[in-house]
């Protein structure tokens, strides 16, 4: 019988690399880092998701993570088109020049 | 053994994305992140799903992380990569997600209806088709309107990246 990881030590590891994503989105400077950024909070989530689809012995969280996966794609296509655009017209990646939607 | 394992992934990616946060270089950076879901799709197998492992693999280390590299290398990067850091109300941010982070943890380690759940040592194998059967059965709408969200943002993409004429 092999020694099994409680369900908090997954919980805990999801909630610190949640908390690293979130730090660097706060103080990152290069939008593409902040991108990656927020793909590491939803990979936490995921975490998250799977390890109770685990424990409560349900399939559904499972289902819901590929949700989210499939989602983070198309999010992640269309943010990458929209820094694009945005690189062709002010020709800066620096997330303090993008201000102008700034009333 | 589970234990082990499961320390050497968790550690691991930590350490990468630690490492993706501190890099100057974005490609570093991406190559961090790649890292890091590679441990968490390595978790995943020990949560019993390989089936969500390998998803995880193709299409965050496959396509996402790849998308990332291309759009890095297309986009000229020098300017950006000699700050790091924003300037300005360091400590106010910082001081906060350390707040938030002691009480998340210290909330989950100290909770009890966390602790009363024990894992079942379940056989590998079976959850493809279990997920199959959930996936067509109960999510089937939401699975149709997910597609059509890809196609969106595909069709989306495509129209704001390129060049106009």
């Amino acid at each position: 019988m092999p020694q099994l990881v409680p369900l908090s030590w997954y919980v805990v590891l999801a909630s610190v690399l949640f908390l690293i994503g979130l730090g660097a989105v706060l103080r990152r400077r290069n939008v593409l880092v902040v991108l990656m950024c927020i793909e590491l909070m939803l990979n936490a989530i995921n975490l998250n998701l799977v390890a109770f689809a685990h424990f409560l012995e349900d399939v559904r969280g499972e289902i819901i993570a590929m949700f989210v996966i499939t989602i983070t794609a198309a999010e992640v296509a269309v943010a990458l088109a929209i820094v694009i655009a945005l690189v062709r017209h002010k020709k800066t990646l620096k997330v303090d020049h993008m201000t102008i939607l700034k009333g | 053994m589970g234990i082990f394992f499961f320390l050497l992934f968790a550690i691991l990616a930590v350490a990468l994305a630690l490492t993706m946060v501190i890099a100057r270089n974005p490609v570093h950076s991406a190559l961090a992140l790649m890292g890091c879901f590679v441990q968490v799709a390595a978790l995943f197998v020990l949560l019993h799903s390989p089936f969500l492992a390998t998803v995880q693999i193709f299409v965050y280390v496959g396509a996402i992380m790849v998308l990332f590299l291309f759009v890095i290398m297309i986009l000229d990067i020098r300017n950006v990569t000699l700050q790091r850091f924003l300037h300005g109300g360091k400590w106010l941010s910082l001081v906060l997600v350390g707040l938030v982070g002691v009480v998340v943890v210290g909330a989950l380690l100290n909770s009890e209806r966390l602790a009363r759940l024990t894992p079942h040592p379940s056989p590998l194998g079976g959850t493809t088709s279990e997920i199959g059967v959930a996936m067509f059965g109960e999510f089937l709408l939401p699975f149709e309107i997910v597609s059509v969200i890809l196609l969106v943002a595909l069709v989306g993409a495509i129209l704001m990246a390129r060049k106009e004429p």
